[in-house]
């Protein structure tokens, strides 16, 4: 691949991960951890969202309206409405500025609204929805919210943020079970990566990784070009090495060398040849001796205790 | 305040950052000496400041404040600190007729399970009267510390609301700060306690860890602290979002060195 295919892979590849993200419709769970956090690349999202034309509902819960749009222009500032239940949720000032309600009339709202075209619905977080509502109860009005309506122009796309470590296997799969595609953040080394599964009907679930790092103006920056699943392929050109060359042993033997081999007797294998050749005195046997001083403590016995074998 | 730990977070009394929430924990050791050093650094930076004192008494506090530098006693009377002491109150309320709101309500009532007499007093200690407009500058909420009032029966959800609500008025509408101290329990039996940390961990704009060194107790060398910026708009670059330190507490102050290079190593 010539570096200028490699670019333009990557510009492709930019393009396909939100577009793939935000084409199939339902619910996109973003999983963040308190390392890696995912409320810029929910911003990332609603701002590719709203440059399709698209209005944005936000269900703000966990930052206020200022900070959330913060770092967007005018044109995407005008597409997005912010229900805010960040100052008062609960409704302790008691002022009349909270939404009626509590948050599950705001989230029941948002299903109910008339207002045509296509919508992006942003819940930041799910998981303060979490702890404030039953699971059962959050789950069915996300699942009203996001069915695919019919009529294409009222096609509902939610975008919901989800911290991983504060609930258990049970609410996460629940709310996993809902999702169409679902981004778990991670990251090494300071870059951090996505890793997306995509559940398209009637299809096995894929899955990508990318690393990414988010701009200040909330546009993608894809690094390193996409991590797909490790494939092994071979390299066309290195030639195979045979690891038979430059040995430092011997792997056949010659016929002199097999032959040599047969004749070998083995030390304790015994023949009758070599049992008189052992008690049978060699030519050059009687010139070692054995100089012995006896201790006073030595037990000198004339008796001989190999006497009993029979050899 | 500790001089040492201004420089690796990169503050100063003078140009300390607004509208943040700065979350302490500490996992095994003892990470009360954070929460003296924000107390002295606020007060010297001439915030108004509320401290929700649930540990120790004002004694405690004066003392050890006395040796960085700040008196809490003139604090108070100049009306800088607005000091709530958690173990006299929680006396008082039982001697106290049941109609008269107390900050710490949620002692003597079953069945509200929420912190909003709390919040109530937060908001009405940190509200700007006209003669303090000018004398302070920004409101600073101090919590020591959040885990107590998990063992004092209330949910981490209520403990995760107070914050929220504090958060909306002091961070945001108030422009200041808050610093909240967790104990971090380690084992994973603590549910409760874990979701408290992980929410508020989630919220926080600088989470600092004290922790125990892991080969154990050591003479010359008391922890470990690990600094860590959130969000998007961290002041640093990516690569230095977090940062891992060795501490020594002396006396009166606290020396901060990088790993291994204790001065009694070296």
């Amino acid at each position: 691949m010539t570096p200028s295919e490699g670019v333009g892979r990557g510009m492709e590849s930019v393009l396909e991960m939100l577009e793939s993200l935000l084409a199939l419709g339902g619910m996109v769970l973003l999983r963040d951890t308190v390392e890696w956090e995912g409320r810029s690349l929910l911003k990332a999202l609603i701002k590719k969202s709203a440059l399709y034309g698209e209005q944005v509902h936000v269900l703000g819960c966990e930052v206020s309206e200022e900070e959330f749009r913060e770092g967007f222009d005018s044109n995407i500032n005008s597409r997005l409405v912010y229900h805010d239940l960040f100052r008062d949720p609960l409704n302790w000032s008691k002022t009349g500025e909270a939404l009626p309600g509590g948050p599950l009339e705001a989230l029941r709202a948002l299903c109910r609204r008339t207002d045509p075209g296509p919508v992006t619905v942003a819940l930041d977080s799910l998981s303060w929805l979490l702890l404030h509502l039953p699971c059962t109860t959050l789950c069915q009005a996300l699942h009203a919210l996001s069915r695919q309506d019919p009529c294409p122009g009222k096609q509902v796309r939610v975008l919901g943020l989800l911290h991983e470590e504060l609930h258990g296997p049970g609410p996460v799969r629940a709310l996993s079970s809902l999702a169409q595609a679902e981004v778990t953040l991670s990251g090494a080394l300071g870059q951090a990566s996505a890793h997306i599964l995509y559940r398209r009907p009637r299809q096995h679930p894929t899955h990508q990784t990318q690393r990414f790092s988010i701009l200040p103006d909330f546009s993608l920056d894809l690094q390193g070009g996409p991590l797909l699943e490790p494939q092994p392929q071979p390299d066309p050109h290195t030639p195979p090495v045979d690891p038979t060359n430059h040995l430092t042993f011997n792997l056949r033997l010659s016929k002199k060398e097999r032959e040599a081999k047969d004749s070998l007797t083995l030390p304790f294998q015994f023949s009758s040849e070599k049992q008189q050749a052992l008690l049978r005195p060699g030519p050059g046997q009687a010139t070692s001796h054995i100089f012995y001083e006896p201790d006073a403590y030595d037990d000198l016995d004339q008796e001989d205790p190999d006497d009993d074998l029979d050899i | 305040m500790f001089p040492e730990l201004n420089n690796l977070l990169n503050t100063t009394p003078d140009r300390a950052e607004q509208g943040k929430l700065t979350l302490l924990c500490d996992a095994k050791t003892d990470g009360s000496f954070l929460v003296h050093h924000f107390l002295s650094f606020y007060l010297k930076a001439d915030y108004k400041v509320c401290f929700v004192a649930l540990i120790q008494s004002f004694s405690h506090y004066n003392i050890v404040g006395q040796k960085l530098g700040v008196s809490l006693t003139a604090a108070r009377e100049r009306g800088q600190l607005v000091f709530l002491e958690g173990l006299k109150s929680a006396v008082d309320i039982f001697f106290r007729p049941q109609e008269e709101p107390h900050p710490l309500q949620f002692l003597r009532e079953a069945n509200t399970r929420n912190l909003q007499p709390l919040y109530e007093f937060v908001r009405e200690a940190l509200k700007p009267t006209d003669e303090e407009e000018a004398a302070w500058r920004c409101p600073v909420l101090l919590v020591d510390d959040l885990s107590v009032l998990l063992s004092l029966g209330l949910g981490a959800v209520a403990v995760l609301d107070f914050i929220h609500y504090c958060r909306a008025t002091v961070c945001w509408e108030r422009k200041g700060n808050i610093v909240a101290l967790v104990h971090d329990s380690g084992d994973a039996e603590d549910e409760e306690n874990d979701i408290l940390l992980n929410g508020l961990s989630h919220q926080s704009h600088l989470i600092l860890r004290a922790e125990g060194l892991a080969t154990g107790f050591c003479k010359d060398v008391h922890g470990q602290l690990k600094i860590l910026w959130r969000g998007p708009s961290q002041p640093t670059a990516p690569r230095d979002r977090s940062l891992t330190y060795q501490y020594k507490i002396q006396d009166k102050s606290v020396s901060f060195f990088a790993k291994g290079m204790s001065p009694a190593v070296l």
